[in-house]
């Protein structure tokens, strides 16, 4: 088991590494794409505690992004600094979605992903129509970059390291979360709320605090977003980031710590990388891709994984049960 | 005054053709648990299929027949054997994101091999207005009503008049008792799924003259089946009609009383209260839970 442990870790130090060394000689539109993959992933981690972890559906993830890239771009532009925008953020989005979280107490299922996805296109639509807020369909432009411990980071390179740190610490976090007893307590909602409500976790509060941190997830997010493109408008946020952002969880492997970075590599590169081969069917053809690999393996890309690394833990402690077997029936 | 008719009347037709798809997708719902987020696109891609075969020089009859049967294909049983069998067992959810991947592919795939640009389509009820009753009406707006409703009656006597009908309810109420007196599921449950093929492309042929084909006009139309579905009640054919004429209704006296910004937000609100304060829908039984 220990050398199970070195070698995962070895891959992840390796992969940090490559993060960090690998995009340096990359161009302004590699870099772009590869911040946008940093910025995904950390929403897609947000929703993935929300439905992977605590078994909640949401359809309304998109629009958390959308929150915390409006706060950024609002409060940036007026001359707030980054830092203070992502704490207003934080508290706006863990409010809002925690208010979401009262229907998930109510209903279930599939009547929770309709009323998720209800408040989805309510916000696109304030969004769009709040004008003296959000500057309606022209958007906000000009969104400054922040200054980091004094670094500018106007260069995409110097972003990129911004958005990649900002992983770095979001995943910590998650970490240390998932193993704590609030993880254990939201694992426990997913398995079976009527137990853990039993053995004495308060569901009520767990259900809402799922979907609070995820929703805070999204507005970190968002906040990441606004300034890496730098020009916000309502498109962006409506349902299908939504639906995208669920659509990364699932492929990646929901339940799983790493799934998220998985689905967001396939939702956000692998389009670019198919546009290079298929051109204008680039869609097309990743559209047949996700069908193909739901159908392969509806746990996702993790699932795959777990399935083969179940099967030869099986295998190999049934070799060690037979051999204990024939040494047992030599010794008699 | 006179205007509030009018916007109810148009407001039912929209209304009818919500319904004719709210239908299809309680159904699919009923008989195999899949949620078809594709519903949209689904009732945007037999008109294509319909100009495609007129492209070849058909009559529009013509085209509406061979439409018909390739969209049972395609949408029916293609759907069905190759998408949702395969997922069925491992729950509602991996299947619906891989009919939302479904509804990426169908739009991409016609705005490539069709057109981008939105073409206009060819109405099988004739436009102009006529008068009853000293009041003038949209031919138009009676047609597609009269139609939806001629469909959906011959529905709802399929179902509930005919033997086929009752074997079809049964196998999506209890699919083992079903089997047990000697219902063939497997058969009932792809009779749905080929219904609700019929359903979307008569949808299609009727509103398409409205809205004109466009490959992205699956997404409204998606939500609006939705919604439908929803505040009418999940469980009820009944219900899906009722639901698909309110939220018609509603949406055109939104767009005309509520600001137009906002209209699209009154079916939403409308929704979140039906499913916070009546979850089975208006019409709607509650499902049973297991726990």
């Amino acid at each position: 088991m220990t050398s199970g442990k070195y070698l995962r870790l070895a891959i992840g130090v390796v992969a940090i590494a490559g993060l960090i060394v690998v995009p340096i000689n990359f161009n302004r539109y590699g870099l772009f794409i590869l911040s946008q993959w940093a910025v995904m992933t950390i929403a897609a981690m947000g929703l993935n505690l929300t439905l992977g972890y605590a078994g909640q559906v949401s359809l309304a993830q998109g629009a958390f992004v959308g929150i915390g890239a409006y706060t950024a771009a609002i409060l940036t532009t007026l001359g707030w600094p980054l830092i203070a925008a992502l704490a207003l953020a934080i508290l706006l989005c863990f409010a809002v979605g925690w208010m979401l979280g009262y229907p998930a107490l109510r209903v279930q299922h599939h009547y929770l992903a309709f009323v998720t996805l209800a408040f989805s296109t309510l916000m696109f639509l304030v969004f769009r129509n709040e004008s003296w807020l959000t500057n309606g369909i022209y958007g906000i432009s000009n969104i400054p970059r922040p200054h980091v411990f004094g670094f500018a980071t106007n260069k995409p390179l110097p972003f990129y390291y911004l958005c990649l740190a900002s992983l770095g610490i979001v995943s910590a976090a998650m970490w240390w979360l998932i193993r704590s007893p609030w993880g254990r307590a939201f694992t426990a909602l997913r398995e079976n709320p009527l137990r853990a409500l039993s053995l004495g976790v308060d569901t009520r509060r767990y259900t809402l605090m799922a979907f609070a941190l995820g929703s805070v997830l999204g507005g970190v997010s968002g906040v990441l977003y606004a300034p890496l493109t730098q020009y916000i408008d309502p498109v962006p946020f409506n349902l299908s980031l939504s639906l995208d952002l669920l659509m990364m969880v699932i492929v990646g492997g929901a339940g799983f710590f790493l799934g998220p970075f998985l689905g967001a590599m396939i939702s956000v590169l692998l389009p670019e990388w198919l546009r290079d081969y298929t051109h204008d069917y680039y869609l097309m053809v990743y559209a047949i891709a996700v069908i193909g690999l739901l159908i392969y393996s509806p746990t996702g890309i993790l699932g795959i994984l777990d399935r083969y690394l179940t099967a030869r833990r099986t295998k190999a402690a049934s070799a060690l049960r037979a051999a204990a077997q024939s040494r047992l029936e030599t010794a008699q | 005054m006179s205007n509030l008719l009018d916007l109810i009347v148009a407001g039912l037709a929209t209304g009818a053709i919500y319904a004719l798809v709210a239908v299809g997708f309680t159904l699919l719902w009923q008989t195999s648990q899949t949620i078809n987020f594709a519903q949209g696109e689904f009732v945007m891609l037999p008109a294509f299929l319909m100009l495609a075969v007129m492209h070849l020089g058909a009559p529009f009859w013509l085209a509406i027949l061979v439409g018909m049967l390739l969209s049972m294909l395609l949408l029916g049983l293609a759907f069905k054997m190759l998408l949702v069998d395969p997922m069925l067992r491992h729950g509602v959810l991996p299947l619906a994101i891989a009919t939302m991947a479904l509804a990426i592919g169908i739009k991409e795939a016609v705005k490539q091999f069709f057109s981008a640009e939105a073409s206009p389509f060819p109405s099988i009820v004739p436009a102009g207005d006529i008068s009853i009753l000293g009041r003038t009406v949209s031919l138009q707006s009676l047609g597609v009503l009269a139609l939806a409703i001629l469909a959906v009656t011959a529905l709802t006597m399929l179902l509930n008049r005919t033997s086929l009908g009752h074997q079809m309810q049964a196998a999506a109420q209890n699919p083992t008792v079903a089997r047990i007196i000697g219902v063939p599921v497997e058969r009932m449950i792809l009779l749905t799924f080929l219904i609700n093929a019929v359903l979307v492309a008569l949808a299609s042929l009727l509103i398409t003259p409205i809205y004109l084909a466009k490959f992205s006009s699956g997404e409204v139309l998606g939500q609006a089946a939705f919604i439908a579905a929803i505040v009418g009640g999940f469980n009820q054919v009944r219900g899906a009609i009722a639901g698909g004429l309110l939220i018609g209704v509603v949406d055109n006296l939104a767009a005309a009383y509520v600001s137009t910004q906002y209209r699209a937000a009154v079916p939403m609100i409308l929704l979140i209260a039906v499913i916070l304060l009546r979850p089975q829908g208006l019409l709607g039984r509650s499902e049973e839970r297991t726990v």
